[in-house]
């Protein structure tokens, strides 16, 4: 890591240290800001952190390796978790990994060469009746389909690098992702 | 949306914020006596009377105390709360404001699942009109000395924090492993301070029972098992979604409602309830009975019940938080041998250790999760033998 990178990495740190307040109920907090703009929390993240807060780097780290949603590896810039508990399973969950793996052209675990996605497997999101379920970083997906899988990658592929024409949120929204207000169920009693 | 139905006591029309209008001009005591006459039990799962927990938690002495509103749905099959909170978060803090107001806490904390980040926002626009219709924050409709926040905290993907005791070590910012009970979190909870964890459910009704009277919510139901339900239905039936149910409704009946008769058994509870078999499809969802937090898995008559074991296996395998070692192996070991009746190797003798080890951490467990995880494995043994045992090794 260049020093210029450490430095700015650090204020970073210092600024949402400062914002989310000192103390140990502000860790999740702030892993989750870091994870969410870094990508991951490095070994220098942790002891920063660690040092402000006034722990040690190895409770960072522990509380890290404790939480799916947080790595101490570098992830991709997209982040697809797949749910694989069994009402998605009982909807042809399988068919959908297969062509997100052949769409990638990695497994579950790994992450593309040129950085852009990583492919998890996830447990039960809470989206039972709707699946198959797929989280894209923080928006969801229900419904997919083994075609509905090229339409999201190309959504993700168009809001990446220099040519980004929207934000991530919105891109994803327009793809079909989930959204709060109107949830559509229907009267049943 | 509207999940409207004259027997609904979550999605009727009614008033709003009349529970909380109600509720400043009761003292104290008399909304826990109303909750406790209700019978209203803790709709996670547990099933712990709720008046029981607020009387605790009331009875407390310590100038700070907390509500924590437990949204950290995570059981396999349960989706509820996410549609409560999506539809119906006024009612849902509403509640969470009575919670305080009886119990005398001036905090309260939305702990939402990591997965459910997408419902933040919204959750946040309604917190901040409430605080800007004085119905939280400050002087609540005017109540001097009535002062009650609501925040909201986020999870990061661990099944086993939907545990009151390891959800209050998430919120301190440790790996969220469960606690030795007692002290229970009412007296020492979140910093050390007493601390009422409540389903998102239990909340929105509670704020209901105010708004009703104890007796209307108390005739629905079996006296064991009073109010209504909220039950998270997938699988293999026609009209999956969620259903408000007086509490005590057979399986079989809510299989007519959602088009599923032919189901061959039904996981109820998700993957720490049980696997009821269709002989048993006159079993009542209820405390006393059939118990669930919510979920209900439907499986059709072409499901391999083994592969369902095994997909439940699985999840508890990842899920352990790994602090005791009943769960942390046992899961692990149930889950082999759920490889060996694959292959077709396993002997009744094996398979009887198998069981044997299942009760054992039933009872060696230190929390709900280890405690309740070889549930679905017993049953889905105990009543599909014939299917499981014996089979051609892939």
């Amino acid at each position: 890591m260049l020093v210029l990178e450490r430095e700015g990495l650090g204020r970073r740190i210092d600024e949402i240290c400062a914002r989310h307040g000192r103390n140990r109920s502000a860790l999740l907090p702030i892993l989750q800001e870091l994870q969410e703009t870094q990508g991951w929390v490095s070994d220098f993240a942790m002891q920063e952190v660690a040092r402000h807060l006034g722990i040690h780097p190895v409770e960072v780290y522990s509380v890290i390796t404790f939480y799916a949603f947080l790595s101490s590896e570098r992830k991709g810039r997209f982040v697809l978790r797949l749910c694989r508990t069994i009402s998605c399973d009982m909807r042809d969950k399988d068919r959908v990994a297969r062509q997100l793996e052949q769409e990638l052209g990695v497994g579950f675990g790994q992450t593309t060469a040129d950085g852009r996605f990583t492919l998890e497997w996830t447990n039960c999101m809470g989206m039972c009746d709707q699946g198959p379920a797929l989280m894209v970083n923080k928006q969801i997906f229900t419904q997919v389909t083994p075609e509905s899988v090229h339409t999201i990658l190309e959504a993700c592929r168009r809001i990446y690098g220099l040519y980004a024409e929207r934000s991530e949120d919105d891109a994803l929204v327009s793809a079909g992702a989930l959204q709060v207000a109107p949830e559509v169920l229907e009267a049943r009693s | 949306m509207s999940l409207k139905n004259h027997n609904s006591i979550l999605f009727r029309d009614g008033r709003p914020d009349e529970g909380l209008r109600k509720a400043v001009t009761m003292k104290r005591v008399d909304i826990i006596t109303a909750v406790r006459e209700s019978g209203l039990k803790g709709r996670g799962g547990a099933g712990f009377p709720t008046g029981v927990k607020w009387n605790f938690a009331a009875l407390a002495q310590d100038p700070v105390k907390f509500v924590v509103c437990n949204a950290d749905e995570g059981e396999p099959g349960t989706f509820k709360d996410r549609v409560l909170l999506a539809d119906k978060a006024d009612l849902v803090l509403e509640g969470m404001a009575i919670a305080g107001r009886a119990i005398g806490a001036k905090e309260g904390i939305i702990y939402l699942r990591g997965e459910y980040d997408f419902m933040r926002r919204h959750l946040e626009e309604v917190i901040a009109r409430r605080e800007a219709e004085h119905l939280l924050g400050e002087r609540i409709l005017g109540v001097d000395g009535f002062d009650f926040t609501v925040r909201v905290h986020m999870g990061a993907g661990a099944y086993v924090c939907g545990e009151e005791t390891a959800l209050i070590e998430s919120l301190e910012g440790h790996r969220g492993e469960p606690r030795n009970r007692p002290p229970f979190p009412v007296n020492t909870g979140y910093l050390g301070h007493p601390t009422c964890v409540n389903n998102v459910e239990t909340l929105a009704l509670a704020a209901r029972v105010i708004a009703l009277g104890a007796e209307a919510f108390a005739k629905v139901g079996p006296a064991s098992s009073t109010g209504t339900k909220l039950f998270s239905v997938s699988g293999d039936c026609a009209r999956a979604g969620v259903y408000e149910f007086p509490m005590g409704i057979t399986i079989e009946d809510l299989l007519r409602e959602v088009g599923g008769e032919e189901a061959k058994a039904v996981q109820v509870g998700g993957a720490s309830g049980t696997c009821v078999p269709r002989k048993s499809f006159g079993r009542r969802l209820a405390f006393d009975d059939a118990s669930t937090g919510g979920s209900i898995i439907v499986f059709g008559p072409q499901r391999d019940m083994l592969r369902v074991a095994r997909n439940f296996m699985e999840f508890f395998d990842e899920e352990s938080c790994g602090q005791c070692t009943p769960c942390r192996s046992g899961n692990r070991v149930l889950l082999e041998g759920i490889g060996k009746l694959e292959q077709g190797t396993c002997s009744l003798a094996h398979l009887q250790e198998l069981k044997a080890l299942g009760e054992t951490m039933q009872l060696a467990s230190k929390c709900g999760l280890g405690q309740s995880s070889p549930n679905a494995f017993l049953s889905i043994v105990e009543h599909f033998k014939d299917e499981i045992l014996a089979r051609q090794g892939a």
